[in-house]
């Protein structure tokens, strides 16, 4: 089951060998520049094998996380799926309107949510209980904003705008109003 | 030499602001302002730092939201464009062997740079005006959190830096296509043609014999294909503070203009447009022209695939209009094609453009060693370093997938956005001070060899983890632009602040380092009229 937070765990081991690893050749870099050494000459062929290697690499990061991240095609494709929840919310005023007070959905339950804001661009997001992000979104005036997701854990989880509306901003928080029902066997 | 003599006169008494040319001395200008202006967005970036783990009594949340707002442009624009500017006006003339055109608009562009940055600056200070520089629409015209005067001179401001980023341009184009007085007729479009690209694009096409010469060395190429960008980019930011100016001045005339009449999507569209062609623009661009400079002069070797790497400056320059749809990426009403191609695949580019510039600049190094590892040799390093760590971190949050989950959290402003500008690009120009520092002062010594190398390291260190522990948070799902008043992530606030205490240190020290080596004397000459009335870069 591939969620958010497997994502990041996945996104910081990469990341952090990745950078242990460009750090320790700069450092090997810059010392053997100041040795004399069996040859300064650099073939172009080397060259052209690393562009090759960035274009496969800046290509297939994408088609990688199209095909193992689950909410990627669900959102780029969201027509072509019938969701069995909506929610439909409002913003305004830095304020969230929602539909009830709590928003109870059904653990692997296809959810739509669908945000307007009447005044200023505000943010989405749904956050775990230890603030981590589950996801979020843009929420454009005068434009359409929704997010289709499944929950595949059950938990109660807090809402906060994610994009900053000015000061006030900082305090559109509802804690603990989405509440994801228990999943079959767990 | 005693502390107060080497204070007053410099390292040796060696720096005479009196042997200075005209130009020399606007460079330096140029540079003072550019380090004032890094002076202030260092430390407005610290109390940030400070008030993200505890608010201060001095600051409420409407003051930390302004200095939000006025940090990243002050950094930018009053900072960065300065040394940017500076260099490049003296770096063009230079390298073209022939005077500046104007030293009167190269004065005048400092004279509204320094102006028109103190302007926004200080209406933000005063009024708390905090739509962020992101300007969402139509949040800059929300009277009722901001100050419609504090808003009208803070664009204000910044139209006048505007106008002296346009005088920039002019010079800068002008310098490569004018004839200096008493030359033999230069032949403007073709080196305007050489310039931008457009001489390399018909060689690629054309038979053996008929190549042409590139009649621009290309480090002058790389300054004016960014400046391509900046002219856009100028543009953008011009037109978008005159549409925010008329719903300020339609509110302070009492016509209370009608917010949606301005689609927000489109507007947000149009923004990011014109800004990635800063910061995935001209950025990108006058970097891979200093690093390719820098690597020359170091090693005094050509170029390694010297073509390539001209034909690779004007990729990135075509990229960079075509790249805005990254930020827009959890904008559910973007088109999902413009979120793909745009957002994703042009994107990617950015990764081999940058990482072949970075490659050809290793290569170069290579083929002249050994080298000494002096100031702008470890400096460069540390530049390179930055973007090869900034760059794909960049690449990863422009993903559909990985953006649902990292947009507006701190990953974006630290692993990508700080340490770009912090480690990559603040370390390339510093690169470039070192480096130009003799030239510019006629053989001034530099007061601390010791400083420099604390300045390096404190820098190297301070950027990178703080754009470490910023990152951090963010994969944890800490948001940027925002502030977390039960203190839940404050164990990475404390990490990133202890580290920003670094790189504040290393300022001082440089700062220190700087004022010592040309002495208060000096500092005070730089600014008198000089007595050389040539135009000329340097005295003969």
């Amino acid at each position: 089951m591939v969620d958010s937070h497997l994502v990041l765990w996945g996104q910081t081991i990469a990341y952090s060998f990745y950078c242990l690893v460009i750090i320790l050749l700069m450092a090997w870099f810059g010392y053997k520049i100041t040795r004399t050494g069996k040859s300064n000459i650099v073939k172009p062929a080397l060259f052209y094998t690393f562009v090759a290697f960035l274009t496969v690499l800046g290509v297939s990061l994408h088609i990688i996380t199209y095909n193992t991240i689950p909410w990627a095609p669900v959102d780029l494709n969201r027509g072509d799926y019938m969701p069995d929840k909506t929610f439909e919310i409002t913003m305004q005023n830095h304020e969230f309107h929602l539909p009830s007070e709590t928003l109870v959905i059904d653990c692997n339950e296809l959810v739509l949510f669908d945000v307007t804001s009447k005044d200023l661009t505000y943010g989405f997001g749904v956050f775990r209980q230890d603030n981590s992000m589950v996801f979020q979104m843009q929420v454009v005036p005068g434009h359409r904003n929704d997010i289709l997701w499944k929950f595949e854990k059950s938990g109660i989880y807090t809402i906060r705008s994610t994009e900053y509306s000015g000061p006030r901003g900082i305090f559109m928080i509802l804690k603990d109003v989405v509440e994801v029902m228990p999943c079959e066997g767990s | 030499m005693s502390f107060k003599n080497t204070f007053i006169n410099g390292a040796d008494g060696l720096f005479k602001p009196d042997s200075l040319t005209q130009m020399q001395k606007i460079v330096l200008r140029f540079v003072v302002v550019g380090l004032v202006y890094y002076g202030f967005a260092v430390i407005e970036g610290m109390i940030m730092r400070i008030y993200e783990i505890e608010p201060v009594p001095f600051i409420n949340t409407n003051q930390f939201f302004a200095i939000l707002t006025a940090h990243p442009l002050v950094g930018i624009f009053g900072s960065t464009y300065a040394l940017v500017f500076g260099a490049f006006l003296f770096l063009t003339p230079y390298l073209m062997k022939k005077p500046i055109y104007s030293v009167r608009l190269a004065n005048w562009a400092l004279i509204l740079l320094a102006f028109g940055t103190f302007l926004f600056w200080f209406a933000g200070f005063i009024s708390h005006y905090a739509p962020l520089y992101t300007l969402y629409w139509p949040l800059p015209a929300d009277f009722e959190q901001f100050s419609v005067w504090g808003g009208t001179f803070f664009i204000l401001g910044i139209a006048i830096l505007m106008v002296g980023t346009l005088f920039f341009i002019i010079n800068i184009f002008k310098t490569i296509v004018y004839t200096p007085e008493g030359w033999e007729k230069q032949d403007a479009a073709a080196l305007f043609g050489s310039a931008i690209g457009y001489t390399g694009l018909k060689n690629m096409l054309a038979k053996k014999e008929n190549k042409k010469e590139h009649l621009v060395p290309l480090p002058v190429a790389a300054i004016a294909r960014g400046t391509v960008d900046m002219v856009l980019n100028t543009a953008i930011i011009l037109f978008t503070g005159v549409l925010i100016l008329v719903f300020m001045l339609g509110h302070i005339l009492g016509f209370d203009l009608k917010e949606s009449a301005i689609d927000a999507l489109l507007y947000k569209n149009w923004f990011w447009w014109g800004l990635d062609l800063i910061a995935d623009g001209l950025v990108l661009i006058f970097v891979a022209g200093t690093w390719y400079l820098l690597a020359m002069m170091i090693t005094g070797k050509k170029l390694f695939m010297q073509n390539i790497a001209r034909a690779a400056l004007l990729l990135e320059l075509v990229v960079s209009w075509t790249v805005w749809s990254h930020h827009l990426l959890s904008d559910q009403a973007q088109p999902a094609v413009l979120k793909v191609v745009s957002g994703e695949l042009v994107t990617a580019f950015e990764l081999i453009t940058q990482g072949l510039a970075f490659f050809i600049v290793l290569a170069t190094l290579w083929s002249a060693r050994p080298l000494k590892m002096t100031n702008p040799l470890k400096f460069l390093l540390g530049g390179l370093l930055g973007f090869a760590l900034a760059v794909p971190a960049g690449i990863m949050q422009a993903d559909v997938g990985l953006n649902r989950i990292l947009h507006n959290t701190q990953w974006v402003v630290g692993p990508h956005v700080h340490v770009a500008v912090l480690v990559g690009l603040t370390m390339t120009l510093y690169a470039a001070v070192y480096i130009l520092f003799p030239i510019v002062t006629n053989g001034a010594k530099l007061y601390s060899q010791k400083l420099a190398n604390i300045h390096f390291w404190f820098h190297l260190i301070g950027g990178i983890g703080m754009g470490a522990f910023m990152g951090m948070a963010g994969l944890n799902g800490m948001l940027r632009r925002t502030l977390y008043v039960d203190g839940e992530f404050n164990t990475y606030m404390i990490l990133a602040a202890l580290s920003g205490s670094l790189l504040l240190i290393a300022f001082l020290v440089f700062f220190y380092n700087i004022v010592m080596s040309v002495g208060l004397k000096g500092v005070i000459g730089i600014f008198t009229k000089s007595k050389l009335e040539t135009k000329e870069l340097l005295p003969e």
